[in-house]
């Protein structure tokens, strides 16, 4: 009898025991992985950089304009309409400095070409370029841009990614764009929110995908119906269709998707493109919403899905970011995925899917371990090193829809996400937001590398204070000071400047490429830098992160008094460049070798 | 001598022509106690080989092999013998499958929880909570940070729930329990056209969740749990009601895990009541446990 209940004393202090330790969790986690507070000199001093938003002083005053679709949307507006602002780098006029494109998404509202000044301001020059005026009624509005030298003159050309009509503008010499969307060929519309310029088939010519999310056949404005939204919160099928876009090298596109192996309908948020196997030829991941994400290896101009195979095809989220890292500097790039936390709601968590040492293309999710998983409703993201100390940080715009701050549309979300397929795919079924918030006013994260293994937040401590809706996010070096600057866009929010003051005892490289028998843009060129006995991997983008861009240019970080060794260059084209009596602190131009 | 009153031609009595199945299904006995892990697990191998609903495998075993240890120490400390395994069994797959997290030890714990909860909260020789449903609800309470429970898996397709509905009416109809589950759905779908026309969301939304697959599991598992259920018929039914009534009263606040809470909160004070009841009509002093309860529990 005593026995007895000595035993169920015990357990009953061990229950208690168990019910505590989630607060023990919570109490340890938080406190190891957020940095506190501080101001900028003091996070000079602890971190290496500080960030500081100058938008205004640099002469943007852009604020994003969401679109207002057919009024039978009416109830759940703010949800089919939450994205649309995007961000994208390029320096179309080739004068060495970074220019700054975002777009817009109400109809009639313009986007903006931001040239940069050299002297820490911008100037608008979207009208005189004849790249402003593209959310006409009728022809859909902006999504994202993609910028890319697709007929090989040296000038960036761009695509706009958008819900409607997509356009391609020839730059002319970085003096105006002329659109030609109609001589390339492309379809009348698509409700894209992703593109990326790449090549392919190696024939040194950019190619084009472009991911759908709506189908192309909706018209967003003029609804036949409200059955237009996805069939399943995450195995939805019924989203657009994929296009790849087959440059002939006449001003034409021939859409090869289907002939390629690309043939898919999932609702696809980002897309990025990158040589992950060391083929030589560049594979494209795709982060669906409402599904699982898209793994297509190319096998020299043809791509067969892997996304099972090599592990980052399983889990249904809800994908909205593909970004390339080498967080280890081991040689090859991680994936980043963005997905949705809510903490007691959803707790998706973001991927990071890193390759495994194994000869076959396979890899692990150690988001977790690493400590970048949880970032609320997340969105935009970008590796880059930005306090030049030799690892890749990550920085995550997040926050879905803030409207009323003691409100939240979770409930109501949930029970219909949850529900039949012909509940959940009939925009008529959704209850009204009547203001309400969806994972609003979030904080966002600015992970730093420590290089041993793991990422701490920062955001708070470095100035990355905001809690707008971030949607796209794109890093470079706007002012040529070696240090990589962020600029945010957000949804029916402003754009944001973050330049970024690094400390001085690291140091840096960067190099900028330019294409001969690759694609002029080099596109897809991979650098890999040998400095004190550490390599690092990274390549000329044509559009990832989410509806974003960074600079053409790479920046790698070097930290202090670094020996480099080489740089390796792999071209497109096949090409293996080797550059040695590097400099750090400079930027080379580099032209690839005929 | 009368003649053998056996006649080929006579037709044998109905009972014996039955078959097997029928014959399983109208049985009186108890329940195989291997029935409704088998179809827990079904569902669980369903949804994962078609829909991919596990965070991953190593976390649900983790959930079982952590639920049926637990039962094994405590149940030797406790009743001094190796209990049937099947219903920690089922308590570990329902957090395996209930309970979503990118991390390990939430499995686990929840678990562990779930199972501790039987011997540590006992009234009366019994214990008063159905496992699952108060370790689910005990992490989401304190760990929301780290968990969510599914709501939103195994597709939005009916053919999964009509399989489901199928062989879990089978089964409960054998267990003599599919009243219960009956009755609850029809007080969710009244109730539902009940809170449109309060809050005046389009009905369907109001119907949605009883459509996915979180409930699938609780209606058949949880809310029929017979251990943690009031013996009589009518009770029963009452019980069902009182869980959805208070799921509406909790859904009108939104919360997003309603029929959870509503079963915490009901399913332990009608088992009160119950032995209260017993206890008068004994006249036994104090509450009392109700005899001859035997079956699997989530």
């Amino acid at each position: 009898m005593k026995k007895a209940f000595i035993a169920r004393i015990l357990v009953l202090i061990f229950f208690i025991g168990l019910l505590c330790v989630p607060w023990m969790a919570r109490h340890f986690s938080v406190a190891k992985k957020t940095a506190p507070s501080a101001d900028a000199q003091a996070a000079l001093a602890r971190y290496g950089f500080a960030l500081q938003e100058v938008s205004h002083a640099a002469g943007i005053g852009f604020v994003h304009q969401a679109p207002a679709l057919d009024p039978k949307l009416n109830g759940i507006m703010p949800e089919v309409a939450s994205m649309g602002a995007s961000v994208s780098i390029v320096d179309y006029n080739r004068d060495g400095w970074p220019d700054i494109y975002v777009t817009n998404s109400a109809v009639g509202s313009k986007n903006h070409l931001y040239r940069n000044n050299r002297d820490g301001t911008f100037t608008d020059v979207a009208e005189q370029m004849g790249v402003a005026d593209v959310n006409r009624s009728g022809t859909g509005v902006s999504m994202g841009a993609v910028w890319g030298d697709y007929d090989n003159d040296g000038y960036e050309d761009l695509f706009l990614i958008k819900w409607g009509r997509p356009e391609l503008f020839h730059n002319d010499q970085g003096h105006g764009f002329t659109r030609v969307t109609d001589q390339a060929g492309l379809p009348p519309w698509i409700n894209a929110n992703t593109a990326v310029w790449f090549d392919y088939d190696g024939d040194g010519r950019l190619d084009l995908f472009v991911g759908g999310y709506y189908p192309e056949d909706v018209n967003l404005w003029h609804l036949r119906n409200t059955r237009m939204m996805p069939d399943s919160f995450e195995y939805a099928k019924n989203g657009g269709r994929k296009y790849l876009f087959h440059n002939l090298g006449n001003g034409r596109f021939e859409e090869v998707s289907q002939k390629t192996g690309i043939d898919s309908r999932r609702w696809a948020l980002a897309a990025a493109a990158a040589d992950l196997r060391g083929t030589g030829h560049p594979d494209l991941f795709i982060a669906n919403d409402y599904g699982v994400s898209e793994l297509y290896l190319n096998d020299g101009g043809h791509f067969h899905e892997a996304g099972k195979e090599t592990g980052v095809g399983f889990a249904p989220k809800s994908g909205m970011n593909v970004s390339f890292g080498d967080i280890f500097n081991t040689g090859r790039f991680s994936i980043y995925v963005s997905n949705i936390s809510e903490e007691g709601v959803l707790i998706q968590g973001n991927n990071l899917w890193v390759p495994e040492a194994t000869p076959a293309l396979k890899y692990r999710n150690l988001a977790r371990d690493l400590g970048v998983e949880l970032g609320g409703w997340s969105f935009g993201a970008q590796f880059g090193d930005l306090n030049n100390d030799g690892n890749v940080d990550l920085y995550l715009v997040n926050g879905y829809i803030s409207l009323d701050r003691q409100r939240s549309y979770w409930y109501d979300f949930t029970k219909v996400a949850g529900g039949n397929s012909s509940i959940i795919g009939d925009a008529a079924n959704w209850p009204a937001f009547n203001g309400r918030s969806l994972s609003g006013y979030q904080q966002k994260r600015v992970w730093l590398n420590d290089g041993a293994g793991k990422f701490v937040d920062v955001a708070q401590a470095v100035g990355a204070t905001d809690t707008y809706d971030g949607r796209s996010i794109a890093l470079a070096d706007l002012w040529n000071t070696g240090a990589l600057d962020v600029v945010v866009a957000n949804q029916r929010g402003p754009f944001l400047l973050y330049k970024n003051t690094v400390a001085a005892y690291n140091n840096w490289i960067e190099f900028s490429l330019e294409g001969t028998r690759s694609n002029r843009s080099a596109i897809g060129a991979q650098i890999i830098l040998y400095w004190d006995g550490k390599e690092q991997l990274q390549q000329v983008s044509g559009g990832n992160g989410f509806a974003s861009q960074n600079d053409r240019r790479v920046h790698f970080g070097l930290g202090k008094n670094p020996h480099i060794e080489k740089a390796v260059i792999h071209w497109p084209s096949g090409t293996v460049q080797t550059l040695s009596n590097l400099a750090p602190d400079r930027l080379y131009t580099v032209k690839e070798p005929l | 001598m009368s003649q053998p009153t056996t006649q080929p031609e006579t037709p044998l009595p109905e009972t014996e022509v039955k078959p097997p199945f029928r014959r399983w299904i109208s049985a009186s006995g108890p329940l195989n106690p291997f029935i409704p892990p088998l179809f827990i697990t079904f569902i669980l191998l369903a949804g994962n080989f078609s829909f991919g609903i596990l965070e991953s495998y190593t976390r649900t075993l983790l959930a079982i092999g952590t639920s049926i240890t637990a039962e094994m120490v405590l149940g030797r400390i406790f009743f001094h013998k190796w209990l049937h395994p099947a219903s920690s069994y089922i308590t570990g797959i329902s957090v395996g499958i209930l309970l979503r997290s990118p991390a390990f030890w939430p499995y686990a714990l929840c678990s562990l929880i779930s199972i501790t909860s039987k011997y540590a909260l006992r009234f009366r020789g019994r214990h008063l909570w159905n496992p699952s449903n108060f370790g689910i609800c005990a992490m989401l309470f304190l760990a929301s940070q780290s968990v969510a429970s599914l709501s939103i898996q195994w597709g939005n397709n009916f053919a999964s729930l009509i399989v489901i509905w199928m062989l879990g009416s089978v089964i409960l109809w054998r267990a003599r329990r599919v009243h219960i589950t009956l009755v609850y759905v029809a007080s969710f779908i009244a109730l539902s056209f009940l809170r449109a026309h309060i809050t005046g969301d389009p009905w369907q939304s109001e119907i949605a969740p009883i459509t996915g697959p979180m409930y699938q599991l609780f209606i058949f598992f949880m809310i029929t749990d017979p251990r943690t259920t009031v013996r009589s018929r009518a009770g029963q039914c009452i019980v069902a009601v009182a869980v959805a009534l208070l799921e509406f009263f909790l859904r009108l606040d939104s919360s997003i895990y309603a029929p959870l809470y509503a079963l915490f909160w009901v399913g332990p004070f009608a088992l009160l009541i119950e032995m209260w009841i017993h206890s008068r009509r004994n006249g036994i002093t104090g509450l009392e446990e109700i005899p001859g309860r035997k079956a699997v529990s989530a």
